[in-house]
């Protein structure tokens, strides 16, 4: 495998809510095992960019490179077409995403979350299926609760199973979405240590992230937007300790608390 | 009032009231069954990201919903012919009632897919389902857990609506019990035992129902 090409390459993204430009040309790579944090006040389009990757929005302009494989679009004669559901969907399940709200599906159990793209998607038995829910379930600290549904289980045990979901497709990459954000403080630290425990084992994480002191412990780099675009990026602790753009100190002084 | 309850004359019959009950909820099954599958499809359509689709299905809806079930029901087994489609008693009145059924459920299952939040579908996209498999593992099952109570409701107008089939002489409960009120002269005794018969049929089914309900996980 080609040691230079990043896992994940974004070149000139620009996206568009109608008169709105949220994304004004974004380029950001990562690597294998890479765990990148964006941070920035809200509207700036972090969740966007992660939504852009993860083929849940249209966007007008740039290209998103995964693995080698330019994904949502071709180009052909000079104009880009977007991919039919199909061939997005197989690009999807190349990345995981996890959800600020944790969006499990209601009617399934715990087990049967994570067994779905399982079934649907990579097409195990329902036996293996089900054994590798049950791996996920007991990594994430859940065995126990396999058979519940999303509405008997907490916050933070939701959004757990939430990330079993994800990780059991195993994909090349995965994208949290400020996964803590709508969970009350006392279950905040089990989910974070859940992502901790993911990224130490060496998948390749791409996190918006709300969690200043998280993003700091758990990240190899960190990523400042505002207003659509980058405007710093490097290790935590330059970003933390050394900001170099002021609108970066501003906003860090400004969620120190 | 010097009208004098004798049952005796409504018994005697009670069998044909009987087999006119299986009729009615026989044709009645058949009709919501297909015009299940009709309202699931229509439903569908109506909020399909294709104009074309969503402006068939608001057609299907306006034409069948404001037409009295009646009408259609003469219109099925009376004009039909006329235009070389001929249809026995049984078949007219089962396709009005699905057609019919059909307008109905769309809007009940139209309100249940409104319902299915968009994040759980985007959820499924995410893990790869294609846009089918999202429809059909994820929102069919929540849309028809949000749409049972008022399911349970349209199921059983339908029911009652096969009433409508003594127009065209198909030997169901209303029609039996009209032949026996004009045999017998027994007004009040053949109507009661007649509505006591539609009313323990209609509180099975929505028994049936919430026994349905019962076993969906709550959400």
């Amino acid at each position: 495998m080609d040691k230079q090409q990043p896992l994940l390459a974004i070149r000139g993204l620009t996206k568009r809510f109608g008169t709105v430009d949220v994304l004004k040309g974004v380029d950001l790579d990562l690597d294998r095992r890479d765990v990148v944090s964006i941070i920035g006040s809200s509207g700036s389009g972090k969740t966007t960019l992660l939504r852009c990757v993860n083929l849940l929005e249209e966007y007008q302009g740039g290209d998103i490179v995964l693995d080698g494989e330019t994904i949502g679009y071709r180009s052909a004669n000079g104009r880009r077409h977007r991919f039919g559901d199909r061939e997005l969907s197989r690009q999807r399940s190349m990345t995981g995403m996890v959800f600020q709200s944790f969006n499990l599906f209601p009617h399934l159990t715990a087990a049967g979350n994570v067994m779905l793209g399982l079934r649907k998607v990579l097409r195990l038995p329902k036996a293996e299926a089900r054994a590798v829910a049950e791996t996920w379930l007991t990594r994430v600290g859940l065995a126990a609760r396999a058979d519940h549904y999303p509405s008997q289980l907490s916050g933070g045990q939701q959004q757990r199973v939430a990330i079993a979901r994800a990780l059991a497709m195993n994909p090349k990459l995965v994208l949290l979405d400020e996964v803590t954000s709508a969970l009350d403080p006392e279950l905040v630290q089990e989910v974070l240590n859940t992502v901790k425990s993911i990224a130490d084992d060496g998948a390749t994480l791409l996190i918006v992230t709300h969690e200043m002191r998280f993003a700091r412990d758990v990240s190899s780099r960190v990523v400042f937007m505002e207003q659509g675009r980058i405007v710093e990026d490097g290790p935590p602790e330059q970003i933390f300790g050394a900001p170099k753009n002021q609108r970066l100190a501003a906003f860090l002084r400004n969620t120190r608390h | 009032m010097d009208y004098s309850l004798h049952f005796g004359a409504v018994w005697a019959s009670f069998d044909k009231l009987l087999s006119g009950l299986a009729i009615g909820l026989g044709l009645a099954v058949v009709a919501v069954a297909i015009g299940t599958l009709l309202g699931l499809l229509s439903a569908f359509a109506s909020v399909a990201p294709y104009r074309a689709l969503r402006s068939l299905a608001a057609l299907y809806v306006s034409l069948v919903r404001n037409l009295p079930l009646l009408v259609l029901v003469l219109l099925a087994y009376f004009a039909l012919p006329q235009t070389g489609i001929t249809l026995d008693k049984y078949q007219s009145f089962v396709g009005a009632l699905a057609l019919y059924s059909g307008a109905y459920l769309t809007e009940v299952f139209r309100a249940g897919l409104i319902s299915v939040p968009k994040g759980v579908i985007e959820a499924a996209r995410s893990i790869g389902l294609t846009r089918l498999q999202t429809n059909v593992s994820v929102v069919a099952p929540i849309m028809l857990r949000n749409a049972l109570p008022s399911l349970g409701n349209t199921f059983i107008g339908m029911f009652k609506d096969s009433s409508i089939a003594a127009a065209i002489a198909v030997p169901e409960l209303t029609f039996e019990a009209r032949k026996i009120n004009v045999d017998t002269f027994r007004v009040i005794e053949t109507w009661t035992v007649a509505s006591g018969l539609y009313i323990a049929a209609c509180v099975v089914i929505a028994m049936l129902l919430r026994g349905l309900e019962r076993r969906f996980p709550k959400f």
